[in-house]
């Protein structure tokens, strides 16, 4: 069997450099390197590995942003995906998660038929979670949320699922075409190679959409059709750190934890 | 004049980073300790397409730009000079004359398996005798029946003893002195070629420098590199573009020492504050700085110059002098700055001031880069 794999990612500021103008309680942005969203690379990684187990398999992977969104689709290209296409219009700009969600799944039925739909689970810049679940509503497949564990049951056309819960996993079928978003202990993200990032062919993998290529409605798509409002965003106070108890047993952990609650006045 | 990397040597440098930071940095304390040679690394790299950057893809090779090259090896030197030095040298003195001398029979035996990683590759020159004066071959090669037979001793030799290809520089004329001299890949089942004496070094001890002995070691004449009597210039060539190579590595350990010390002395506090609100210190941390950016631009330079095609034999050895004296002022600086702790193990500063160390001598000392830059503002 052969797959038709398409990969939802997205460009986000690198988290772990950016920092919050304390005054304005704003994203510094300047001088941030822009990544593939980390759980969007397990994704990617996901669709690789299914294309190296299923020869003939075919990874496509799908991003909205601003022109230089285009480097996480060569990262992409660079780490083994066969086409990148980027969704870059004015017109989607300013975009919630229902209108990137429409905006995509448009995107999405423009390319065609596929049999997995992955992405990663969240994307570090907005935490939201709610593309990946939008796109699927969209598109009328059925999601699996928060996957860790990932194969192809021998029918060929069920996938069995592994989802990472607070207290557990669960394992769920699932019938393809379907959506898949994933957490990043699904895989660990293999390196770009050296011929990867020097493919000949890599402007010619690289396909850029406008908002009317796929005949986006401008009624669902952008800042103005978008539901959500920002009302304010701050940095929240730093909580006091933690106190580590030490104790032989429970009994002498419960009695220190109770000296230390009474000592604070908490009871 | 633009000094932007492009995008994709900025993709490479991202590459090499993430590499770097998983599969090399973790280890380089510890290969360095026990005088180890990082095959697995080696290993690693090869599946990258990291072994034959910067040749076409028709040998295997990744047909990335020469930048993109010497980038690799500053990134790697930065974490391991170790792990730079087997990958410089099996790059620039093993694959890279094979590429331009070889015939298309050689070229398609040995490149895939060298830029694979499968086979790493080394560079004998330097004898006994023989050191900066390269031209004091003492290793007799003979055509006998159809066969080159070679005898002598090659030394300090990097790689020796873990590649399985080497190109060997051997007299082929004794009367004709550096007119007489001749290129061969050796291989190293080939009968009578043996490993010697296995160096203990200074630095860059995880780094495999050994005896080259030939004994009547025959090997098939089609074998014989370039053109007869035409070594001693393949050789001269080979070392010309290898000196970018050390000149990144030298570069990389100078950054490394560097980034090393200001993270120290961000942390350490004498007299009430850090080491970062002295100002004397921060005029040596404004030097080190300084000579390692100037390091920097004039390998580029030089890298960008070989990449077109243009003359590059006085920016390579500027670069490699400039680079190399710079590396040895920075660690140096380093260690100083660390104090006690930066003569210990438990910092890697010392390691690098070692590593630092080799990059004025191997490749042409420093005082050869002078004779070399001197000889090209007379000529």
């Amino acid at each position: 069997m052969a797959y038709k794999v398409i990969v939802c990612a997205k460009q986000v500021p690198d988290t772990n450099v950016i920092r919050i103008d304390p005054k304005t309680g704003t994203l510094i942005r300047q001088g941030v390197p822009s990544i593939l969203n980390p759980d969007d690379a397990n994704a990617l990684e996901g669709a690789l590995t299914l294309k190296d187990r299923y020869p003939g398999s075919t990874v496509t992977v799908v991003t909205m942003g601003p022109p230089q969104a285009k480097d996480i689709l060569i990262e992409a290209i660079a780490m083994g995906a066969d086409k990148g296409v980027l969704l870059t219009d004015r017109a989607v700009g300013g975009s919630d998660t229902w209108a990137t969600s429409n905006a995509l799944a448009g995107v999405i039925q423009y390319l065609g038929n596929f049999d997995i739909l992955i992405g990663g689970r969240q994307a570090i810049d907005g935490d939201t979670a709610q593309v990946g679940p939008q796109i699927a509503e969209k598109l009328g497949i059925p999601q699996v949320t928060y996957v860790e564990g990932l194969e192809i049951e021998e029918d060929g056309r069920t996938v069995l699922a592994k989802r990472q819960l607070e207290d557990g996993y669960e394992t769920v079928e699932v019938a393809l075409p379907c959506m898949l978003t994933c957490v990043k202990e699904l895989n660990e993200p293999r390196y770009m190679t050296y011929a990867g990032i020097f493919d000949e062919e890599m402007d010619e993998k690289i396909i850029t959409l406008s908002a009317t290529d796929v005949n986006l409605d401008p009624a669902i798509v952008g800042l103005k059709a978008s539901p959500t409002n920002v009302f304010r965003s701050f940095t929240p106070k730093p909580k006091g750190r933690g106190i580590m108890l030490d104790g032989s047993d429970e009994k002498e952990l419960a009695t220190r934890l109770l000296v230390n609650l009474k000592a604070k006045h908490v009871i | 004049m633009n000094f932007e990397l492009t995008k994709r040597q900025e993709f490479v440098r991202k590459l090499v980073r993430r590499f770097v930071e998983n599969e090399v940095a973790p280890i380089a304390a510890e290969i360095d300790q026990e005088h180890r040679f990082p095959r697995e690394t080696i290993d690693k790299m090869g599946k990258l397409g990291m072994m034959g950057i910067a040749y076409p893809k028709k040998y295997g090779g990744a047909g990335a730009d020469y930048v993109s090259y010497i980038i690799t090896i500053e990134e790697i030197a930065k974490a391991c000079a170790t792990t730079a030095t087997a990958f410089a040298c099996h790059n620039s003195l093993c694959c890279w004359p094979i590429y331009t001398f070889g015939s298309e029979e050689q070229k398609m035996k040995y490149l895939p398996e060298l830029f694979s990683g499968r086979k790493l590759g080394a560079f004998g020159l330097t004898e006994p005798g023989a050191g900066s004066d390269a031209g004091s071959q003492q290793t007799k090669a003979v055509l006998e029946n159809g066969e080159w037979v070679l005898n002598g001793t090659k030394c300090f030799i990097t790689n020796g003893g873990q590649a399985q290809v080497y190109v060997i520089i051997a007299q082929t004329d004794k009367d004709l002195g550096n007119k007489g001299i001749s290129a061969f890949i050796v291989e190293d089942t080939d009968p009578g070629f043996s490993i010697g004496k296995i160096e203990s070094k200074m630095g860059i001890r995880g780094s495999a420098t050994a005896e080259l002995v030939f004994q009547d070691c025959r090997i098939p004449e089609d074998r014989l590199l370039g053109k007869y009597n035409r070594g001693f210039n393949i050789a001269m060539e080979i070392v010309d573009g290898g000196r970018i190579g050390v000149a990144a590595e030298a570069v990389g350990i100078a950054e490394g020492a560097l980034e090393t010390t200001v993270e120290y002395m961000k942390q350490r506090r004498q007299f009430g504050k850090p080491l970062t609100k002295f100002q004397g210190l921060q005029f040596d941390i404004a030097e080190m700085k300084a000579r390692t950016e100037c390091a920097r631009m004039i390998c580029y330079k030089a890298a960008q110059e070989k990449n077109d095609g243009l003359p590059y034999i006085m920016d390579a050895s500027i670069a490699k002098y400039y680079a190399a004296e710079t590396a040895m002022f920075v660690t140096t600086k380093a260690v100083q700055l660390h104090g006690g702790y930066g003569y210990t193990e438990d910092y890697p500063v010392e390691r690098m001031m070692r590593d630092a160390k080799i990059t004025e001598i191997y490749e042409g000392t420093s005082e050869i880069q002078k004779m070399i830059i001197a000889g090209q503002v007379f000529k």
